[in-house]
């Protein structure tokens, strides 16, 4: 790696930084304007247009209200326990590649972070790193309602972790690598014809099933609604950040954000062909190209825009979704949960894996 | 790569500190948080020996897992109230103690300086994961052909271990 290479590697850290920490303002904003609408209220609307500017007065408030370290806590693990939850939540999109590659100069520039070999292994092991924000969160603020709320997600997490685990094999075991540029690429290609349209290889076609347990798993692994146990605010009042106020918690409610972007990215990664084009887009290119208003170097950015743009709706469509799901669908009870996490979803998973086998052998 | 001893240096230090932590913090649940920064730091160490998979699965299974689980009964059980004393342990457990992790220590130290074996680089050289095509693959294809029989009776040794805790548990509730 030579200067130039470090200097990329630092564009692209910094571009991805600024995206993922924006997305919690953004997000916190569609979610109540999204709830608004649902509910058939208006929502904020005060600042700015559409209340567009809100969550920016959300962020002064919290950063300049009085952070007040209740007395009963143990301080340590009080202060340490938001940044343990933060930090693995801006880590792990490092993986995900949200455009294809493209030479400039002679250098072969990717639109990813890091191209682990192990690929989303590494968003598995450090995700399950977060969970400790939360454990550590409801222990050292010495509140019962607070300790229910960890004790619930520990439990939470060990029963799903299991599915979402098992559930993704079924992609290792179709495009046969774990590496996630190497499944997107894959992904490109045409599955079958039908008619004048081409079916493309995403793993939302040939994993139906393996997509709906992911799907499930990812909900319970953000901790948001039906699953949002852990805080489960009628019930344990706000479980384990219940004693937090101002940044702290703002820092808890960022992570939740950002681990929604993160597990959206992955989602359409895995199952919608990550940053290949939408339908419709590669002949609208191939008319650009044809028409001869984009050649060389620029036929290549605009494609490279292309396909995060692509990549971006794919991302936007599921964010929308965690916020449908959330204003839709009540809590699950406890044993329900539990219930459903080890009769359901571990028998269908391993199940999943059987079909695949045998959809590989036969095909 | 010339940076990596001393990254090495640094893990291993936080990992050696930790571990004694976690022997002489007197609160389970601190112990059980340090015992996961000792994990990482092992995981930080197999990445940087290149074994990526590895640490991705030292972090996914102890890190990740078994220590929610270790978390969740030390919550559960309320362990914390039970602060360990030490003053009421008798001079013989102290005394056989010591004793014990002496001769484990002396008997590490004999192997190490008189292991026949010269510890060298394998047959798998980064250079030769390289042309397989990455670690996961190395790794997978070994497990799946040349190790298969030592693999499957883990996972046969794994369920008896599973059956008998249902058993065991299913025999006191009836």
């Amino acid at each position: 790696m030579d200067f130039i290479d470090w200097i990329i590697l630092g564009i692209k850290i910094g571009a991805l930084l600024i995206a993922l920490l924006s997305v919690a303002p953004v997000m916190s904003w569609v979610e109540r304007r999204g709830s608004a609408l649902m509910q058939n209220r208006l929502g904020p609307n005060r600042v700015g247009p559409f209340g567009l500017i809100q969550p920016i007065a959300d962020a002064v408030k919290f950063m300049f209200k009085e952070d007040p370290v209740p007395g009963h806590v143990s301080k340590f693990y009080y202060v340490l326990a938001p940044l343990i939850a933060f930090i693995p939540a801006l880590t792990t999109f490092s993986v995900i590649p949200f455009a294809s590659s493209i030479e400039v100069m002679g250098r072969v520039v990717r639109f990813q972070v890091a191209d682990l070999n192990v690929g989303f292994l590494y968003i598995f092991a450090i995700a399950a790193l977060g969970i400790y924000g939360v454990v550590v969160a409801g222990w050292a603020s010495n509140n019962k309602y607070s300790l229910l709320g960890s004790v619930r997600s520990s439990s939470q997490m060990i029963s799903y972790e299991l599915s979402m685990g098992l559930s993704v094999i079924g992609v290792i075991m179709i495009f046969s690598s774990v590496n996630l540029n190497d499944i997107v690429r894959d992904q490109g290609n045409v599955l079958f014809h039908l008619g004048q349209f081409a079916i493309p290889k995403w793993g939302i076609f040939v994993q139906p099933l393996g997509f709906l347990i992911f799907l499930i798993t990812v909900f319970a692994e953000t901790n948001r609604l039906p699953f949002d146990l852990p805080e489960g605010d009628s019930e344990i009042i706000a479980g384990y950040h219940l004693e937090y106020g101002s940044m702290k918690f703002a820092m808890f409610m960022m992570a939740e954000y950002i681990n929604m972007a993160t597990v959206s990215g992955l989602l359409a990664t895995l199952y919608f062909g990550g940053w290949q084009m939408l339908p419709g887009m590669h002949t609208l290119l191939e008319s650009f190209s044809l028409s001869g208003s984009l050649s060389g170097i620029t036929y290549e950015w605009v494609r490279i825009v292309f396909e995060m743009f692509s990549f971006v709706i794919k991302v936007a469509f599921f964010m929308w979704f965690f916020v449908w799901v959330r204003w839709t669908l009540p809590r699950f009870r406890f044993d329900q949960l539990m219930g459903f996490g080890w009769k359901v979803m571990f028998p269908l998973s391993l199940v999943n894996i059987l079909l695949t086998g045998i959809f590989i052998k036969v095909m | 790569m010339e940076i990596s001893p001393l990254f090495f240096y640094l893990f291993a230090g936080i990992a050696i500190a930790f571990s004694l932590f976690v022997v002489f913090s007197k609160s389970p649940i601190s112990s059980a948080f340090s015992l996961i920064v000792v994990f990482f730091c092992f995981a930080a160490i197999y990445a940087l020996l290149e074994a990526h998979l590895i640490a991705a699965l030292q972090i996914l299974v102890y890190a990740g897992a078994i220590m929610v689980l270790f978390i969740f009964v030390i919550m559960l059980l309320g362990a914390d109230k039970e602060v360990l004393d030490f003053k009421k342990s008798s001079v013989f457990l102290k005394c056989s103690a010591v004793l014990f992790c002496g001769i484990g220590v002396c008997g590490f130290a004999w192997v190490l300086f008189h292991s026949p074996i010269l510890i060298g680089t394998g047959p798998h050289s980064l250079e030769k994961i390289k042309m397989v095509g990455g670690n996961t693959r190395a790794i997978s294809e070994l497990l799946f052909s040349e190790y298969v029989l030592p693999f499957e009776l883990t996972s046969i040794l794994l369920l008896v271990g599973i059956v008998g805790c249902v058993v065991l548990v299913k025999r006191k509730s009836l």
